[in-house]
C-alpha cells in the first residue's frame, strides 16, 4: 500500500488501470476512450499505462468508445471506460445495449451540465439521463471512494449475480481536478480483491447470438432479470465490503452515508460533494443545539430504499438537496425518496447547484433556517447559487 | 478454379460443415445477403469466426431468441457501431493471440450513412476487420427507404418520383483510407466472389467488400432474377468489378462490354426504375466518367478482354 497525492481523475484511471493488470491471467482488458472536459485526464492518463494483456483504442466518438468497450467485454475482457455530459448523451443508444447485454462494463463520470448552451461545471444531470437503463450508479465525495468505488465496481459488475455495467459518478473539477492523498493498494492485493473476469455469455465457440430480436414477453423476463439481479446487488456489495476489508484493511464507504442522522429530527439528504457541505453545516448545528442530520445517497441505482425508509423514520423535516433539475418536475432524488418518508414529515426538496454553482455552508444555512418556519411541504424550490 | 460443385448445390471439402446462415431464417426469397453467406461458407471453411451485425436486414434473419440462424458466435449491435464492436473482438483476440477472424456484415444504410463515421474511424485505425457491406441500395429493414447508396433513379418509399442525387463512391471512400484492401463483389461472378473471401479472410488489416446485394423485395424485381440482375450490372459497366490494394494499386477483376441492351433489361426488370426518367441513355455519361476514373487508376488504359 503506498499513499499518493492525485486527483480524482487519475485516481479513477489508476484503478481501471490495476483491474485491468488483475486479469492478466484470463482475457485481458480493453477499453475504448474519447476526451470530454472534465473527465479527460482519465482517459488520458489510461492512455499514458502499460497494462500487460491490455489495450486503449483511442476512438472517434463516444457512442465507439462504449461500442469497443461493448466488443471487448462481448469477447471476454474487463472493460472500462469515461465520459460525462454530452459525451455520455452522445453514448447513450450504446449505453442501452451494453446494459441490454448484461455486459460488465464499469464507466467513470465526472458529472457535468449538459448543453448547449455549453457549461463545464458539475451537474447530475448527464449521468441520470442513464437512470433507467440497468447500470448500477455510484456516487463518491472524495478521492479515495472513487478509486475505491471503481475498485469495487468491478466486483460488482462481474459478479455472477449481478453481471451488468457500472456507473462510478465523481462531481466535475470539484473532486476530478482536486488532488488529495488516495491509498493505493498493490497489485498483489488488486489480484486478490479482483479474480479473472468471466463473462459467461461472451463470444466464444457456441453459436449464440447476444443481442438479438425477442418477444414482448421475452423481453419483459428479461428486464425483470435485470430488475431482480440490480436489487441483488446491496447483498452483494456489502460481501464486497467485506472482502475489500479484509484485504486493505479499510471498509469502502456504505450505500448510503449517514451522518448524525440517528437522533436528528431534521435530515440533509444529497448526492456527492453536496454531501460534505452537509456535514460540514451538520457539525455547525449540532454546536448551536440544533437536531440536524445528514444522508448522503451514494448508491442511487439500486436505491436503498429499505434504508432510507428507516433513516427517515420520525424524522420531522427532511431537505433533499438535487444538482440536477427534471425540468417540469423538480429534482430526481427528491421525486425518489419523498415517499419514504412519514405521512407527517415536512419533505422540501431543493435544486442546488444546478449548471454547478458553488454551494456553499451558508446556502444550506440559509435554506434550513426557512425549512424549519414551515409547517408543511412546498413544490420543489430552485435556489440560484452562482 | 474453384466452381462449386453441382452448382453450388453439393458440399465440398471446401465448405464448412454447417451453412453460416442456417435454413429457416427469415430472409426474402432471392436475397443477395443469402447468397453471400453461402459463398462465405465456402471460403471460410478454415476459419473461426465471430460476427457482428448491426441493426439491417442481416438482424432480422438471425430470428428471435434463443435461436439463431447463423451458425457462428454473433452480437447484435447498434446501427452505427458494427466497426467499434467489431474492434473491441478483434482486439481481445489479438491480446490472447486466437487466430479468430472477426466480421461485419452491415447493410448500405448502416455503411454509408449512419455508420460512416465508425467504418471511417475503424479503417483509419486499420483495425484487423473484414467489412462486408450488403448494398441493396435501400434502408430494407424499414421498408424500403433511400439511402445514400440509392442509385439516382430509383424510386424508393421516401423518394416516391425517383431519388435526385448519385449514388456515394463507397470504394474510393475507402480507397481514400489506405486500407489494406477494398473491393467490390459480383455474386454473378463465383470464382472471383470466392477469391476475394479467401484473399480477404487470409489478410490483416482492415478489408472491406461491397456487395451489390439483389432486394426483390425493395427492387420490385422477381426472387429468381438476383443473379442475373448483378451480371447485368456488371455487364452494362455500371457496377465495376475491381480491387484496390492499400489504397492505390486499383486492378480492373470483370472487363464489361458496356452493352446498352444489358442497362437497358438492367432497369427493366426492376420496377424501382419505372416512370422515374431513368433510362440507358441518362446512365451513360455517369457510367463513362467513372470508368474512365478506373481506367486511369488502374494504368490500363485499354481495356485487357472483354467477356
Ligand atoms: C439509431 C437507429 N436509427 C434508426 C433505426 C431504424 N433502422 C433499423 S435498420 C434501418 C435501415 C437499415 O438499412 P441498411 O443498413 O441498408 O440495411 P438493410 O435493412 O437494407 O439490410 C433503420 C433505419 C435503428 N435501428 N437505429
Ligand atoms: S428486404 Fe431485401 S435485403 Fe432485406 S431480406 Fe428481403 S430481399 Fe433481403
Ligand atoms: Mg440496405
Amino acid at each position: 500500500m503506498s499513499v499518493e497525492l492525485i486527483s480524482a481523475n487519475h485516481a479513477a484511471a489508476l484503478a481501471a488501470t490495476l483491474a485491468g493488470r488483475a486479469n492478466r491471467s484470463a482475457r485481458g482488458f480493453c477499453s475504448g476512450v474519447y476526451p470530454i472536459t472534465p473527465s479527460t485526464e482519465c482517459m488520458e492518463f489510461l492512455c499514458g499505462q502499460e497494462i500487460e494483456k491490455g489495450k486503449v483504442v483511442r476512438a472517434d466518438s463516444e457512442h465507439n468508445a462504449m461500442g469497443i468497450c461493448i466488443g471487448a467485454s462481448a469477447a471476454g475482457a474487463r472493460s472500462f471506460t469515461t465520459t460525462c455530459s454530452n459525451g455520455l448523451a452522445y453514448m447513450v443508444e450504446n449505453c442501452v445495449a451494453a446494459a441490454g447485454y448484461r455486459l460488465p462494463i464499469v464507466m467513470s463520470v465526472a458529472n457535468r451540465t449538459l448543453g448547449p448552451p455549453w457549461n463545464i461545471w458539475a451537474d447530475h444531470g448527464d449521468s441520470l439521463l442513464l437512470r433507467d437503463l440497468g447500470w448500477l450508479q455510484l456516487y463518491s465525495a472524495d478521492n479515495q471512494e472513487v478509486f475505491d468505488t471503481v475498485l469495487c465496481a468491478f466486483r460488482l459488475a462481474e459478479d455472477p449475480r449481478i453481471l451488468m455495467p457500472v456507473l462510478c459518478c465523481m462531481d466535475g473539477f470539484i473532486l476530478s481536478h482536486t488532488m488529495a492523498q488516495v491509498e493505493i493498494p498493490t497489485q498483489e492485493q488488486i489480484d486478490r480483491f479482483l479474480p479473472p473476469a468471466t463473462i459467461p455469455q461472451r463470444l466464444d465457440k457456441a453459436a449464440h447470438t447476444l443481442g438479438q430480436m425477442e418477444t414482448p414477453h421475452q423481453s419483459v423476463v428479461h428486464r425483470s432479470q435485470h430488475h431482480q439481479a440490480m436489487l441483488g446487488a446491496r447483498q452483494v456489495y456489502s460481501e464486497i465490503q467485506d472482502s475489500f476489508t479484509e484485504i486493505f484493511g479499510r471498509r469502502p464507504a456504505d450505500p448510503l452515508v449517514s451522518y448524525r442522522a440517528e437522533d436528528a429530527e431534521t435530515l440533509i439528504v444529497s448526492m456527492g460533494t453536496l454531501g460534505v457541505t452537509a456535514e460540514r453545516v451538520v457539525d455547525q448545528l449540532r454546536d448551536q443545539g440544533q437536531a440536524v442530520g445528514s444522508v448522503r445517497v451514494r448508491m442511487f441505482r439500486p436505491l436503498p430504499d429499505t434504508e432510507l425508509r428507516q433513516l427517515f423514520g420520525g424524522k420531522k423535516r427532511i431537505a433533499v438537496l438535487d444538482r440536477d433539475i427534471s425540468i417540469g418536475f423538480g429534482g430526481a432524488l427528491w421525486g425518489e425518496v419523498r415517499n419514504f418518508a412519514d405521512r407527517d414529515s415536512i419533505v422540501q426538496g431543493y435544486m442546488i447547484g444546478v449548471g454547478g454553482g458553488d454551494v456553499r455552508p451558508e446556502h444550506l444555512l440559509n435554506l434550513l433556517a426557512e425549512l424549519e418556519q414551515s409547517e408543511e411541504s412546498a413544490a420543489p424550490k430552485i435556489v440560484e447559487v452562482a | 478454379m474453384n466452381e462449386p460443385a453441382l452448382n453450388g448445390m453439393a458440399l465440398t471439402r471446401q465448405d464448412r460443415s454447417e451453412p453460416l446462415l442456417r435454413s429457416g431464417n427469415s430472409n426474402c426469397g432471392g436475397c443477395g445477403m443469402s447468397n453471400l453467406m453461402q459463398m462465405l461458407r465456402r471460403a471460410s471453411a478454415e476459419h473461426e469466426l465471430k460476427m457482428v451485425v448491426p441493426a439491417c436486414c442481416a438482424a432480422v434473419t438471425s430470428g428471435g431468441f434463443p435461436e439463431s440462424a447463423f451458425s457462428i458466435p454473433t452480437i447484435m449491435s447498434t446501427f452505427a457501431s458494427a466497426a467499434s464492436v467489431a474492434t473491441g473482438i478483434a482486439a481481445v483476440a489479438q491480446l490472447n493471440e486466437e487466430k479468430t477472424r472477426v466480421i461485419c456484415l452491415a447493410g448500405d444504410g448502416g455503411t454509408y450513412d449512419i455508420g460512416m463515421g465508425t467504418l471511417s474511424a475503424a479503417a483509419e485505425r486499420n483495425e484487423d476487420i473484414l467489412y462486408l457491406c450488403y448494398d441493396n441500395e435501400i434502408y430494407g429493414n424499414t421498408g424500403g427507404q433511400r439511402s445514400s447508396a440509392t442509385p439516382a433513379g430509383a424510386a424508393t418509399t421516401s423518394t416516391l418520383h425517383g431519388k435526385q442525387e448519385t449514388k456515394k463512391d463507397i470504394i474510393g471512400i475507402m480507397a481514400a483510407h489506405r486500407i489494406p484492401y477494398a473491393a467490390t463483389i459480383s455474386l454473378a461472378h463465383i470464382d472471383d466472389t470466392l477469391r476475394k473471401l479467401e484473399f480477404a479472410l487470409v489478410s490483416k488489416g482492415f478489408r472491406f467488400l461491397h456487395i451489390l446485394s439483389p432486394c426483390p423485395t425493395g427492387w420490385k424485381s422477381e426472387p429468381a432474377m438476383g443473379i442475373e440482375l448483378v451480371r447485368l450490372a456488371v455487364r452494362s459497366g455500371l457496377f465495376p468489378v475491381f480491387e484496390v490494394f492499400d489504397g492505390e494499386r486499383y486492378q480492373i477483376n470483370v472487363e464489361p462490354d458496356f452493352s446498352g441492351e444489358a442497362l437497358t433489361m438492367y432497369l427493366a426488370l426492376q420496377r424501382r426504375f419505372r416512370n422515374t426518367g431513368v433510362t440507358e441513355e441518362s446512365l451513360r455519361p455517369s457510367i463513362e466518367r467513372y470508368w474512365n476514373y478506373l481506367r486511369l487508376m488502374s494504368g490500363r488504359i485499354v481495356p485487357a478482354r472483354r467477356n
